[in-house]
């Protein structure tokens, strides 16, 4: 059973709601941007749960994982299963930092054994926060407002390995005075890819720009995304294009959060 | 053909500023991608397709000494022969020595990567013979001078103003004020100029899409019928194949062809899909006098057991390329040999080697948009991530991202330093930063700040404030 179907499988709703719910805040969101952290609570404890965050989390090993580190992965991934296993839901604002857990970390030991066992267990009570919101305890949280048209780009991993595509969606219908314009192509890759935009700037400049033109093209005032790594590839990419369109998580609007600075503005920047 | 996979990094730099390139990529990005997904959307069973063509192949692959043999033996039943090849060498030899014993002097071609992949046209070239390229894409980029930059495409990074200016450069006996400017003319032309080299040509190679173990027959599938005609007319028909084209029956082949061509082009079917089984029989009415099977393993057999085995799956269907953002960018030539895309990213360094192939699998965001659009469900990214763990073990990954990258897992390994660490960095930075918003500059982050801003830190880490948090809140209860 692919972990999509997981996700999206009707009988979900019947699962009792976890309540002792760990926040794997990811890398990113720790460093540059903890408002979508706190967003991400916020949903969480208004939707019932109480939330824990492991103080040793650091990354998910991702990086280490696509750089072909096999070894440190492993090392990393041992780390974040033994501080999130007691939990009985782990929760991640971000696609690429669940699916690492969900759908990566079952390759990184050996079948049978007693690691990928717990790995196993750990996958299956790891989610992406939207679907988690969705999919899990099946109900609407949202009672946000946002005034204004945004579009949403879906990102890779979330979307192809953990089916996350409507959930953001069906969030984002409820939030009063918000208006969706899909832009074309949203399911292409932003050309983030984690380190890839390093080693080869170029191409990933490249995709970008396809990216921020076809953001352009709605003429929607807000972008938002479920993973800080491609909001950052964007919102770089829009200001220095010297566009207005500001930036978000979508927790952040999801949880009413919106008074802290867009992606890369600051509060006196021209709103988007 | 000369391997530049070393030079990937620069050459897809140059791809970036080529214009015509660039022109001529967004030109075929759209229509791949639409008309593939309106055939797969049109045919409710489409996914059970791909799960029994993956099926097959896999059974195939764990079968394939048995399956060769299955196959060999019929081929000589219906009075062909087949060749082994090991490697490239001994497959050029093999044709070479062919076309000798035929007294060759034209050889027609139809499309094969595999003939790419041999660079079977410049040993004919060197030792006399003549190729031509029957393929538009093929006779396009042979007159070019150039590789094909995609695997069904072949001269898909042209444009036609500047086909145009190859024909005019290249048909000199024909009156240059001839009107060359719609599709259709370049194509009547290149069907006329064909037309005398295929009743000319002494022998004919074509490649295969399958090869069929229970029947001997060898299968194309094509648009132009240029295959037809280099497999027919010709006194001897070289058939030039890589051995993980096998498959079991035609009811296993019709199977496949189902997701092939819908994959590929988003045709139901091709224009041509044609089968030939032998030379020609006394009852016939036209086929070749000799029919000859060049089977290549050229490192396939390797593959077999490893975790490269599911690229053996592969049907050169092309859409894993085309739905790829890296190649819509940059183009096959990029790539730097016969196989570009996320399938070349894979393939390529088990066939020149992970040393020269190595940039191709890390030249990937791993978006996954390849795997899900695969006929054969290759895990594409997977693949690509196993050769970067031989790059990584070998030591082959650049030494500053390997220091860098080994560092940083150290630090992630131990929490308590990170994030006193990174707490330090990110205050430091989000103070810089703090009227700014984000940075068009910063040391150590040039690969990022080249092409675009970087965003500042809000300030405090997450853990940091979340402490604090927790220390207010006991702080309240305790009053």
């Amino acid at each position: 059973m692919s972990v999509s179907d997981t996700n999206s499988s009707p009988h979900t709703t019947a699962i009792e709601t976890p309540k002792n719910v760990a926040l794997f805040v990811t890398c990113l969101v720790d460093l540059f941007r903890p408002s979508i952290g706190f967003a991400s609570v916020k949903l969480l404890e208004d939707a019932g749960c109480t939330i824990s965050v492991p103080p040793a989390q650091t990354c998910c090993g991702q990086p280490a994982y696509n750089s072909g580190d096999k070894a440190d992965t492993r090392d990393i991934a041992m780390q974040v299963i033994k501080s999130f296993e007691a939990y009985d839901a782990v929760v991640a604002p971000s696609g690429s930092c669940a699916a690492m857990i969900k759908v990566h970390y079952l390759e990184l030991f050996e079948e049978g054994s007693d690691w990928h066992q717990r790995a196993r267990k750990l996958a299956d009570k790891t989610f992406e926060l939207t679907s988690f919101l969705t999919d899990i305890l099946g109900r609407n949280p949202v009672t946000a407002h946002f005034d204004g048209v945004v579009t949403y780009h879906d990102s890779c991993s979330g979307l192809r390995e953990l089916g996350v595509e409507k959930q953001p969606r069906r969030l984002l219908e409820a939030v009063d005075g918000l208006t969706l314009k899909e832009m074309k192509d949203s399911e292409v890759c932003c050309g983030f890819g984690g380190t890839f935009c390093i080693k080869y700037p170029d191409i990933s400049n490249a995709i970008v720009q396809k990216k921020t033109k076809n953001i352009e093209d709605t003429a929607a005032t807000t972008l938002l995304a479920g993973d800080l790594g491609c909001l950052m590839n964007m919102a770089g990419k829009l200001k220095r294009e010297g566009s207005n369109v500001d930036v978000r998580h979508v927790a952040e609007v999801l949880a009413g959060m919106t008074d802290v600075p867009p992606i890369g503005k600051t509060r006196n920047d021209k709103k988007g | 053909m000369q391997i530049t996979s070393p030079y990937f990094k620069e050459k897809s730099s140059e791809a970036l500023k080529d214009a015509n390139l660039q022109k001529a990529m967004g030109n075929v990005e759209r229509g791949f991608i639409d008309k593939r997904a309106n055939a797969a959307a049109n045919l409710p069973e489409f996914e059970a397709l791909r799960d029994r063509a993956k099926e097959i192949k896999d059974h195939v692959l764990d079968h394939l000494d048995l399956y060769l043999e299955n196959y060999e033996e019929k081929v000589q039943e219906t009075g062909g022969r087949v060749h082994w090849a090991a490697g490239a060498q001994d497959a050029r030899n093999i044709i070479l020595d062919i076309c000798k014993r035929a007294n060759a002097k034209t050889v027609t071609k139809g499309k094969s990567m595999i003939a790419e992949e041999i660079a079977i046209n410049e040993h004919l070239e060197r030792n006399g013979i003549e190729p031509i390229e029957t393929d538009l894409g093929e006779y396009i980029i042979q007159l070019r001078g150039e590789a094909p930059s995609h695997i069904i495409a072949p001269a898909v990074h042209v444009n036609k103003e500047e086909v145009e200016a190859d024909f005019r450069r290249s048909h000199r006996h024909l009156p240059p004020g001839r009107n060359l400017e719609d599709p259709t003319s370049l194509l009547s032309e290149a069907r006329s100029v064909l037309r005398d080299k295929f009743l000319a040509a002494d022998v004919g190679i074509t490649g295969a899409n399958f090869l069929v173990a229970e029947t001997g027959t060898s299968i194309i599938v094509t648009n132009e019928g240029n295959g037809d005609l280099t497999q027919i007319l010709p006194r001897v028909h070289i058939v030039l194949a890589s051995i993980e084209k096998i498959v079991p029956t035609l009811e296993d082949v019709s199977q496949i062809l189902r997701v092939l061509a819908r994959s590929a082009t988003g045709q139901d079917m091709s224009v041509y899909t044609t089968f030939s089984t032998g030379p020609r029989r006394a009852e016939d009415p036209d086929g070749p006098e000799e029919y000859h099977v060049v089977l290549l393993d050229n490192g396939r057999s390797d593959m077999l057991g490893t975790e490269f085995q599911d690229m053996l799956r592969c049907i050169r269907c092309g859409a894993c390329m085309n739905h790829c953002p890296v190649y819509n960018a940059v183009g096959g030539h990029s790539y730097g040999w016969v196989y570009p895309g996320p399938m070349g990213a894979v393939l390529t360094p088990t066939l020149i080697g992970v040393e020269k192939g190595g940039h191709l699998p890390n030249a990937s965001t791993f978006c996954g948009r390849c795997e899900s659009v695969c006929p054969m469900r290759i895990p594409l990214p997977k693949m690509m991530r196993h050769w970067r763990e031989k790059e990584f073990e070998r030591h082959l990954t650049p030494d500053g991202m390997r220091r860098g990258l080994l560092l940083w897992a150290w630090m992630a390994k131990h929490p308590k330093l990170y994030h006193a660490g990174s707490r330090l960095v990110i205050n430091m930075l989000g103070m810089i930063g703090s009227r700014k918003g984000s940075f068009k500059r910063l040391p150590l982050a040039g690969g990022w700040t080249e092409h675009r801003d970087l965003p500042v830190p809000e300030g405090q880490t997450f853990q940091q404030q979340w402490a604090a948090r927790r220390r207010n809140s006991k702080v309240g209860q305790a009053a």
